[in-house]
């Protein structure tokens, strides 16, 4: 087997030195009725080759995005990865390495994750940002925990232009705690008062922006208002290319910053691993999840990098810890800081320009089809379309599918009781897509309606 | 001792400074097309008003900048790895040759379904593994990594008492070893942690234990083989106990690389355990994650797992079911995260699996346990063993070794470092004075353990001449020596700033 170096020679060796007659004799404290006499229904070992072969079927089952037009998003987005993100990942020093617990053969890690952290800091607008959690909607729920912990409250108010996933996945978190979350409608339109519903037992306001539905929306009025009631506010972008051209939330008084990283160095790869963004004000650093790199001196007065804080985290505190979070998505940390260090603040704000000016494009094409109402007021570089009264979103998809186009996520996919969003359809448009592209798209789309 | 240079650097050890302070404004590592014309406003007056502060780069100044932290880690493909409960093993580089291919680096988890059957084949088959190597009929594929499959079981475990109305049981038996994810987890699910101690040999203490049980206990939380190293002879026995009192018997499976394939942990009465992906099943750990936690759950248990799953249709195509309303009958727990779970680590563990085989796998445990037991042999009498063998995938030791030498278990762990090892897992588990737990896996092969072996005896007897200083000094020889973490945590720096 190429993955295991023992000889027979050297396991008779071994066992010789420790005085063991076989290698299940070193199993004697497993039960005797316990130990499989017979092998496990399971194919035996393959070579790479024939592997290769296998996955390779699998893979052929799926249609790869960059095979034909396509624009889905809804939280998750397809952008073109520079070359150099992905051959600087498969080095086996980041690559294999485990969590930076020792720091002076750990350098290499630590001070990527602390440009890491520097980097959402600068990104969000905030003062502090942590070297990642699983992903955006895992980041949320951190969020609205840790808002419980600085506000000794329990209400949190989820706006409706969050993620739904976001919002099930903070649901569930809360769901046998003593705090509760009030969901509020989906929101196309921008239309919810969330100021109004703020009360004095609210911990946090959790708002999306640019929205699920697209909506870019000014939060410097809701946040003062969060803050006059003592509560907190916490702004998810689930787009981080974003940040390159909208006002970032910590300019707009957010107290919490949450993201999806993915966009930036990570891939699509059917939506796992993502890399959950979280920034916040120096005030609350040690209410934070999840670790941190933090700078320090060595022994001969060197600068160097350390994880720090760790009074916080589980493996000190245990069941006090701010999270039970201990893996990470550190190399999609890795990735995202390689890919916004290739693009530089430029870079980045072009990159942004370009997905903006090309959904509004896509927007100018689709709007002119008759019968279809773009929903989104405003967006970045994804928008909401009504496709006219009685038309069904879903079944529209599944047939430009079948011609090789896909048109975008519906609404009904997450939203299934809620009959009226059955028309809309998610359009996003980045980088990756082409005049081409949105010239199919709008033509198929005129025709099926 | 430092040899003084010029540039700073020292030969192969180059300096390396923040990228901040490489970059400037004007240069870019990313050609992009020139932005179209914008055909409305749509930024709802929200367009950023100050640049991000980001420094520019060429791409050669990022490749340099990356390759040069790299040489400042160690990784597995380094070295020997023998970290204690972290399974640091080959990561085989098929894996991420099968997880680029573009239909699955470059799949949409929310494309119509008759585009991504591959993909939901890749997740049935992994679970497929997963439920016949542990025993257990229902597995979890979304939990994003141990702690977080720890917490998945918990919710599935506090969801059937609430449904069976017994929401009452909200006490969780764990041991004093367990990783510190375990009282945490239970933290979150709104259980109260109740410890149980250990007896002599290193084992849960069944007396403690059974005297702990009660109608408010929801679960015993144990991992097996235990944070020592050893399997826990009385199982079958603790499993008894805990179902007789109604309770659920939660295993932290991230030592399943000891038994796997020779052990399925249905047979020992495990209710419910997380997988450590990132651990027993190769993918690499990215200093940090990415890892996946798929939570293998019993009969009773499955009808609460989360949401999404994958259901065959009659037409024997395969769907997801997101909603309580794709799945009549069943009281699913919740979401945990975005989308599907850790696609991209499930192809890589696939890969792994599907490559070893059944046979592959238990042949990978036996040599697992041999190394360890391996080790124990050529060691003990140079260290101090904490407990008797056999052990199993791993070793511990404690400091009664280094009783009155003026080293420390960490002074130790530093001085292999110079000698080209990452250390073993330090002052872990709790239950041992200045744990040394190591870990070798089945990677490693005999020469190595014979190095390692003889480092190891060759440091222990120094120590024990009383010549602590070079213990003191070390590491003498990596890019930076003992960092100040005390300063770090007093005066945190945790970002760069313009100026500073």
């Amino acid at each position: 087997m190429r993955w295991l170096p023992h000889t027979d020679a050297d396991r008779r060796a071994m066992l010789g030195a420790i005085g063991a007659d076989s290698i299940e004799a070193l199993f004697r404290d497993v039960p005797a009725q316990a130990r499989l006499t017979a092998p496990l229904d399971l194919p035996s070992g393959a070579s790479e080759l024939e592997v290769e072969r296998a996955l390779g079927a699998m893979a052929g089952r799926n249609r790869a995005a960059g095979a034909g037009p396509f624009f889905l998003g809804a939280g998750l987005y397809r952008h073109h990865i520079p070359a150099a993100v992905d051959q600087l990942l498969l080095r086996g020093e980041f690559l294999t390495a485990y969590t930076p617990y020792q720091p002076e053969v750990s350098q290499g890690t630590l001070q990527a994750l602390f440009e890491f952290q520097s980097q959402v800091a600068l990104l969000t607008g905030m003062d502090v940002a942590n070297a990642s959690l699983y992903d955006g909607a895992t980041a949320c729920a951190e969020a609205a925990l840790m808002a419980a912990r600085v506000t000794r409250r329990g209400k949190m108010i989820l706006s409706g232009s969050l993620h739904p996933h976001y919002v099930e996945t903070v649901e569930t978190a809360l769901r046998f705690t003593e705090f509760d979350a009030v969901r509020l409608d989906p929101d196309p339109m921008g239309f919810e008062d969330l100021i109004g519903r703020i009360d004095s037992a609210t911990a946090c306001v959790i708002v999306q922006n640019p929205g699920f539905f697209g909506g870019v929306r000014d939060l410097s009025a809701l946040a003062a208002a969060c803050h006059a009631a003592g509560a907190l506010l916490v702004v998810a972008v689930a787009e981080p290319v974003s940040f390159g051209l909208i006002e970032p939330p910590g300019a707009m008084g957010a107290d919490i910053v949450v993201g999806e990283g993915q966009s930036l160095g990570v891939g699509l790869s059917f939506g796992g691993p993502g890399l959950g963004l979280f920034a916040t004000r120096d005030k609350f650093v040690r209410q934070m999840p999840g670790r941190l790199a933090g700078q320090t001196l060595d022994g001969d007065g060197r600068r160097g990098w350390v994880l720090t804080l760790s009074t916080r985290e589980q493996h000190i505190r245990r069941e006090k810890a701010t999270s039970n979070i201990c893996t990470n998505s550190g190399l999609c940390a890795l990735a995202f800081s390689m890919h916004v260090s290739m693009l530089g603040g430029s870079g980045l704000a072009h990159l942004a320009e370009l997905n903006h000016g090309l959904a509004t494009q896509m927007e100018a094409k689709l709007a002119a089809i008759k019968g279809a109402k773009i929903l989104s007021p405003s967006y970045f570089n994804e928008f909401a379309i009504h496709l006219g009264d009685g038309t069904n979103a879903a079944a529209i998809v599944d047939a430009l599918a079948a011609k090789g186009i896909l048109a975008g996520v519906p609404a009904s996919r997450f939203f299934p009781s809620y009959p009226e969003l059955a028309p809309v359809l998610l359009v996003a448009v980045t980088e990756t897509v082409t005049e081409a592209d949105m010239t199919a798209l709008a033509a198929a789309l005129s025709e099926s309606l | 001792m430092t040899e003084t240079t010029f540039s700073g650097n020292r030969g192969l050890q180059l300096e390396e400074p923040l990228i901040f302070e490489i970059g400037c404004a004007g240069r870019s590592g990313v050609d992009l097309p020139a932005v179209p014309p914008v055909t409305a406003d749509r930024l709802g007056g929200c367009a950023r008003k100050a640049a991000t502060g980001l420094p520019d780069l060429s791409e050669p100044q990022v490749v340099r900048h990356y390759t040069r932290l790299s040489q400042k880690n160690y990784g597995i493909d380094s070295g020997f790895y023998p970290l204690g409960s972290c399974t640091m093993k080959h990561n085989p580089r098929l894996g991420e040759k099968m997880a680029r291919l573009p239909g699955f680096a470059d799949l949409h988890p929310l494309a119509p379904a008759s585009t991504i059957q591959g993909a939901l084949e890749v997740i049935d088959t992994l679970a497929h593994w997963l439920t016949t190597l542990t025993g257990l009929p229902a597995v979890a594929m979304s939990p994003a990594a141990g702690a977080h499959g720890e917490w998945c079981g918990l919710m599935a475990i506090r969801a059937y008492f609430e449904d069976k109305g017994q929401g009452h049981r909200r006490r969780v038996l764990v041991p004093e070893s367990a990783h510190g994810t375990n009282p945490a987890s239970a933290a979150l699910c709104g259980m109260t942690v109740d410890p149980i101690p250990a007896t002599e040999a290193g084992r849960v203490d069944l007396a403690a234990l059974k005297a702990k049980l009660g109608d408010d206990v929801a679960c015993l939380m144990l991992t097996n083989p235990n944070t020592c190293g050893l399997f826990e002879i009385e199982v079958l026995e603790i499993a008894q106990a805990v179902h007789a009192a109604g309770a659920f018997f939660y295993c932290d499976g991230a030592n399943f690389n000891a038994v796997v394939g020779r052990v399925r942990v249905a047979d020992l009465g495990v209710d419910a355990m997380h997988i450590n992906l990132h651990k027993t099943f190769a993918t690499p750990h990215g200093g940090g994650g990415p890892g996946a936690g798929p939570t293998v759950l019993s009969a009773a248990l499955a009808p609460y797992a989360p949401l999404p799953r994958v259901v065959t249709a009659e037409n024997g195509q395969r769907m997801l079911a997101e909603h309580d309303r794709d799945l009549p009958g069943e009281l699913p727990f919740g979401r945990v995260k975005a989308f599907h779970g850790q696609f991209g680590v499930m192809v890589r563990a696939l890969a792994y699996v599907l490559g070893m085989g059944g046979d592959g796998l238990a042949a990978a445990s036996g040599d697992a346990v041999l190394n360890a037991n391996y080790l124990l042999a050529r060691l003990g009498d140079a260290l101090s063993a904490s407990f008797d063998g056999p052990c199993m995938h791993e070793c511990l030791f404690d400091d009664r070794f280094l009783a009155g030498t003026g080293v420390s278990t960490l002074d130790f762990a530093k001085a292999l470092i110079d000698e080209g090892y990452h250390p073993m897992t330090m002052y872990f588990p709790l239950v041992v004075h200045g744990a040394l737990l190591m870990e070798p896996t089945e990677s490693e092969s005999k020469e190595t353990l014979d190095q390692f072996i003889g480092v190891v005896r060759a440091l222990a007897a120094r120590a024990k001449t009383g010549d602590a200083e070079p213990f003191k000094q070390a590491p003498r020889l990596t890019p930076r020596r003992r960092l100040d973490e005390t300063l770090a945590a007093r005066t945190p720096v945790l970002r760069w700033k313009a100026g500073s």
